[in-house]
């Protein structure tokens, strides 16, 4: 089985910080209270528990699917600025 | 060291296929929209005439052999967008993006205006690929609206409705799915992704959205061949690109360059201040280059590398002598927290938090405002729907390693930034 990613959609998410308490192998909080959600695979020790968080966002900005996190994606060009 | 003392002639490092303004500025410079009648005589027959014969597959191959890149600033593949549209069948979206919402551009105004048949070659074509249903185009200016819609009246090779729509006018709103919204009827905001627009874009329909200069060249790849696509610019950025160059420039404006040209000889032809302080390489997204970078590095994506650089959409503002670069990119930063949708946590918090930060740094050198910068960047990137506050970031970054001098200076409470800014930053607009 390929990895499993969690995700915040961050247009939902309303930093209720709960993912955070649930699950904070995976996910830490910035400065303001909003969810980093670690760029690695979710480790299968932790895919019950992974799922239960998500089931448990109120906001339901959190998703677990197989693309991988975009902040991993590292050697992508970075900025996309606006034309020009 | 100055900055734009142009480079000794063994360094050029680009065949120039001969003089500038050869691809999309040709022709005639002045009176405005060039007819259809005399782009048709000047290019040899109308865009059906070249795409008639070709099915769909080898018009694609054309594309990916010239090695077309976005010129809306992300630089991607314009074959694999329009094959991972076409993947669906027919029935697709084609939305041509002529936003150009950041004030500091010009080119894709420009390009509407002075030759609208271009753009609208590139559309069809791409719309012929594609065998989609319904296109888009969006201009920024009125102008620009006219032009084109005056440029379609006159075209009998149509086939399918074309809407041209003045665009929205906030920063966030030229971003691809903001811009769908807005084509939908709502607030031009963007979304996050997956799905990508390729897959669900306008009314749930695959989307294309290309910048018009993209499709400009698309068009004349499509007629011209790969081959000569590939005789101008580097071999894996080929062709030409529109630059708005500004600032500390006796000639602002919009220049068509060779991709690879190096800086010095682009800051020369507009006539640059040679006491100039410092390049802006990417608009307000962007990155600042020094002296020595400027007179070693050329105008592309590999060429600008090593300095963690990309030219971005071409957008170019050279810093006048007596402006201090700290200052101005605060007041960027600013500027950008502003424009930010107000939609994501990190965006919404963390670009003002930023700006604050940099602002102080600006002031007076605080080390632990510097420190602020750089965890808050680190903290925020790539955590907003879209890449507006990954944008800022790097702009952010950029000032606190391009100025170290004036960081000093600043630290010791002197400033050398007297001159009132030459920066374009209008009043943020409400989002539509
Ligand atoms: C904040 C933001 C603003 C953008 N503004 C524009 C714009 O005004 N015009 C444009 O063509 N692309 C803009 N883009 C990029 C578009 O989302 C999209 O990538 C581009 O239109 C694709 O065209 P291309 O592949 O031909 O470059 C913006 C992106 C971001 C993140
Ligand atoms: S629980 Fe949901 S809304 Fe709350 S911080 Fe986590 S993702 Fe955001
Ligand atoms: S990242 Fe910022 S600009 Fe982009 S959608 Fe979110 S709030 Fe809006």
């Amino acid at each position: 089985m390929s990895g499993r990613y969690l995700h915040v959609d961050p247009t939902l998410c309303v930093g209720h910080r709960l993912c955070a308490e649930m699950l904070p192998e995976l996910i830490t909080l910035d400065d303001f209270g909003y969810p980093i959600i670690s760029a690695d695979p979710v480790p299968r020790h932790l895919g019950r528990l992974a799922r239960r968080t998500v089931g448990a966002c109120p906001a339901l900005a959190l998703v677990m699917d197989g693309n991988p996190s975009r902040r991993a994606r590292r050697d992508e060009p970075r900025p996309v600025p606006p034309s020009g | 060291m100055t900055l734009v003392a142009p480079a000794a002639p063994g360094e050029l490092r680009v065949p120039r296929s001969g003089p500038w303004n050869q691809r999309l500025l040709a022709g005639p410079k002045l009176g405005g929209a060039e007819p259809l009648a005399d782009h048709v005589g000047r290019l040899g027959g109308g865009i059906t005439d070249w795409t008639g014969r070709a099915g769909h597959h080898q018009l694609l191959e054309r594309v990916r052999r010239s090695g077309l890149r976005g010129r809306g600033g992300g630089g991607f593949p314009t074959a694999e967008k329009l094959a991972a549209v076409r993947r669906h069948g027919p029935g697709s979206v084609v939305v041509a993006n002529g936003s150009e919402t950041e004030p500091a551009a010009g080119k894709d105004d420009l390009l509407l205006r002075l030759r609208p048949h271009l753009v609208l070659d590139g559309l069809l074509a791409a719309t012929r690929i594609l065998g989609a249903r319904q296109a888009f185009l969006v201009a920024h200016t009125a102008p620009a609206v006219a032009a084109v819609e005056a440029a379609l009246r006159e075209r009998p090779d149509v086939p399918i409705p074309v809407e041209v729509v003045r665009g929205p006018t906030n920063f966030v709103g030229g971003e691809e799915t903001a811009l769908i919204r807005w084509l939908e009827g709502g607030q031009a905001l963007p979304r996050y992704q997956p799905p990508r627009v390729v897959d669900r874009g306008w009314r749930g329909l695959p989307t294309l959205v290309q910048n018009v200069e993209t499709l400009a060249h698309l068009g004349l790849v499509v007629r011209l061949g790969p081959e000569w696509f590939r005789g101008a610019g580097v071999a894996d950025e080929p062709g030409t690109m529109l630059v708005t160059l500004s600032g500390a420039v006796e000639a602002p404006g919009v220049y068509e360059v060779p991709i690879g040209t190096p800086l010095p000889e682009v800051l020369y032809v507009a006539g640059a201040d040679p006491g100039a302080v410092a390049l802006l390489v990417g608009g307000y997204f962007g990155s600042w280059l020094r002296a020595p970078d400027v007179q070693r590095l050329t105008l592309s994506r590999s060429g600008l590398r090593p300095a963690g650089a990309t030219p971005g959409a071409g957008v170019l503002h050279l810093l006048p002598q007596g402006t201090c670069g700290l200052r101005e990119s605060g007041r960027i930063l600013a500027w950008l927290a502003a424009q930010g949708a107000r939609q994501c946590g990190p965006c919404a918090f963390g670009l003002p938090a930023m700006a604050s930060a940099l602002n102080e740094v600006a002031k007076t050198g605080s080390e632990a405002a510097l420190e602020q910068l750089e965890r808050w960047g680190d903290q925020i990137e790539g955590r907003g729907a879209c890449r507006h506050p990954d944008g800022a970031v790097n702009l952010a970054r950029s000032a606190a390693s391009a100025f170290p001098d004036e960081l000093r200076r600043h630290r010791s409470g002197a400033c050398g930034g007297y001159r009132p800014s030459l920066l374009s930053l209008p009043p943020a607009p409400d989002p539509q």
